[in-house]
């Protein structure tokens, strides 16, 4: 197995760290990893992604081209990289901010309000974690549910630790989205 | 076995040179290699040392220098730019035979560039400076080894009295891997020639100003260039991949090495037999592993993040045994993979 993921958004939704949270949960479960984020004269409300490569081998490159999966969470972002999904990939875009329906016949689209199951636990910055939780449930085979509630605590600085239970709890709530 | 954390490489350098017992930092902040400053802005005054944002870049060279020159483990960390800027002290340093390690997170060029990951500084790290003088410079290609060479770069720098270059790039600074922390460092040699104070013994003195030829800047040359073969003949490292029967052999270092493993698998695959030599230290380079591997090869291909500059020491190296093809992209760009396998494709 290998995934090729790229989570994308706008600065402040948080795509860098849910790369790093997945990434974590995966090396916990003793896959490799590597995560790359951009960057640049990045600034929060300007686009940021990251990608993140998780196999079960030895990863040689880890520069990601072409998706597997990819996490869209605004609409500049959908439109930047829905066309670089591979023919039978995944696409899971945030339809609380994207009201555009992705194009591509040839991909699996899921769409989540991700703002709003951050809302319904009072945080207006979950979104990062509402994707993680359905990206699992979708995908088990890159990471569990578990190792990703786990690695949270690796991932997030003491000062941001008081938010894991509303984090863990957006996680779960998204997981259980789908059957 | 000890626990994998991920960490990014700018931090993986930064934890590194703490175990190495890195004892004073001096660097001025350039992109991409932010978080080696930021991470031991914290961390080494915790630890007793001295950590000091310099006013430019060459201050904080020279701050290097005079670290050295007082016998402790010290280090800077730049971009390329900034690289650039040091090389009258770097010169210096070597004429001093004053040890250091320099990490340089090599970014877009000429100029400012852009500030994605590169190659194009390997000229400037293996032929730095003036003067007829030779830094170890070592070429990690993950998180891993970055912490690695860092440490393995503080102990070459102490124990020939050179510099010694970790030779990154803006990717492999940003990118973030699993990384089993290295041991500490537990003891630093003796140093003969550190500024300690002269009380009670010898006064010592550090200088590069020998201007006598025939007494003193001549016999030094023949010393230094001593020291240097004896480099080349014991420190010498490279890696290979699937090269013992191999048709073509990649070269590649760092980051495009990766890459270049992953075209080799490619194709294998679709039944070509490739291989990847990968020099580990870029000075000393495996000449002769490479010399070696070229009569027993159909052809070579570098690839690089450059327009071409260690493909000149892979010539060099083969000595006409073999062509010597060449691939590179420019400042953030990367070579493809699947470039990499039509280009091997297209020699059959």
């Amino acid at each position: 197995m290998r995934k090729e993921i790229r989570f994308a958004g706008f600065g402040g939704q948080g795509v860098v760290i849910a790369g790093k949270i997945l990434s974590i949960a995966a090396m916990m479960e003793g896959k490799s990893v590597s995560h790359i984020p951009s960057y640049g004269a990045e600034m929060r409300g300007g686009t940021a992604n990251c990608s993140v490569v998780v196999s079960d081998d030895d990863i040689a490159s880890p520069i990601v081209v072409d998706l597997d999966i990819c996490i869209a969470l605004s609409l500049p972002a959908m439109l930047k990289f829905e066309p670089k999904i591979k023919k039978g990939g995944l696409l899971i875009y945030n339809s609380s901010l994207i009201s555009d329906k992705p194009k591509r016949d040839d991909i699996e689209t899921v769409a989540i309000n991700a703002n709003e199951i951050s809302a319904k636990h009072g945080s207006t910055i979950g979104v990062n974690m509402a994707v993680l939780g359905l990206l699992v449930k979708k995908v088990p085979e890159i990471a569990k549910l578990d190792s990703l509630t786990k690695a949270l605590d690796e991932a997030i600085s003491e000062r941001g630790k008081k938010h894991n239970p509303v984090n863990i709890a957006i996680m779960k709530d998204a997981y259980n989205l789908i059957p | 076995m000890k626990k994998k954390i991920l960490m990014r490489g700018n931090e993986a350098v930064g934890e590194a040179a703490l175990l190495a017992g890195c004892k004073a930092y001096f660097g001025y902040p350039i992109t991409p290699q932010n978080e080696i400053p930021e991470y031991l802005s914290t961390r080494l005054p915790e630890r007793g040392g001295v950590f000091l944002q310099a006013e430019s870049e060459i201050g904080a060279i020279n701050m290097v220098m005079g670290a050295a020159a007082a016998g402790v483990r010290t280090m800077t960390t730049t971009s390329s730019p900034g690289m650039t800027l040091k090389q009258e002290s770097i010169s210096y340093l070597a004429g001093n035979e004053l040890p250091c390690v320099i990490v340089n997170m090599v970014r877009g060029g000429p100029g400012l560039g852009n500030i994605s990951g590169a190659q194009s500084d390997y000229f400037q790290a293996t032929r730095s400076g003036h003067g007829d003088f030779r830094s170890i410079v070592l070429a990690p290609e993950n998180v891993q080894e970055l912490a690695d060479h860092t440490i393995k770069a503080f102990e070459l720098s102490d124990k020939y009295r050179m510099i010694a270059i970790v030779l990154g790039d803006g990717y492999l600074a940003q990118m973030s891997e699993p990384l089993v922390l290295p041991d500490p460092v537990k003891s630093a040699p003796e140093r003969s020639y550190a500024l300690t104070g002269a009380k009670g013994r010898e006064q010592r003195i550090i200088a590069s100003l020998r201007l006598i030829p025939e007494t003193s800047l001549d016999a030094h040359n023949h010393d230094l260039q001593k020291k240097y073969a004896e480099v080349k003949k014991n420190e010498v490292l490279f890696d290979t991949y699937k090269t013992d029967d191999a048709d073509y052999v990649l070269v590649a270092y760092g980051l495009s090495a990766r890459i270049a493993k992953q075209a080799v698998r490619n194709l294998r695959n679709s039944g070509i037999k490739a291989g990847l030599f990968r020099p580990i230290t870029l000075w000393p380079f495996p000449s002769d592993q490479l010399e070696a591997l070229s009569k027993k090869t159909k052809k070579m291909l570098a690839v690089e993040m450059s327009m071409g500059q260690m493909v000149e020491d892979v010539k060099l190296s083969v000595k006409g045994n073999v062509e010597v093809d060449f691939y590179g992209r420019t400042g953030g760009m990367l070579p493809e993979i699947d470039k990499i396998v039509e280009r091997v494709k297209s020699y059959e």
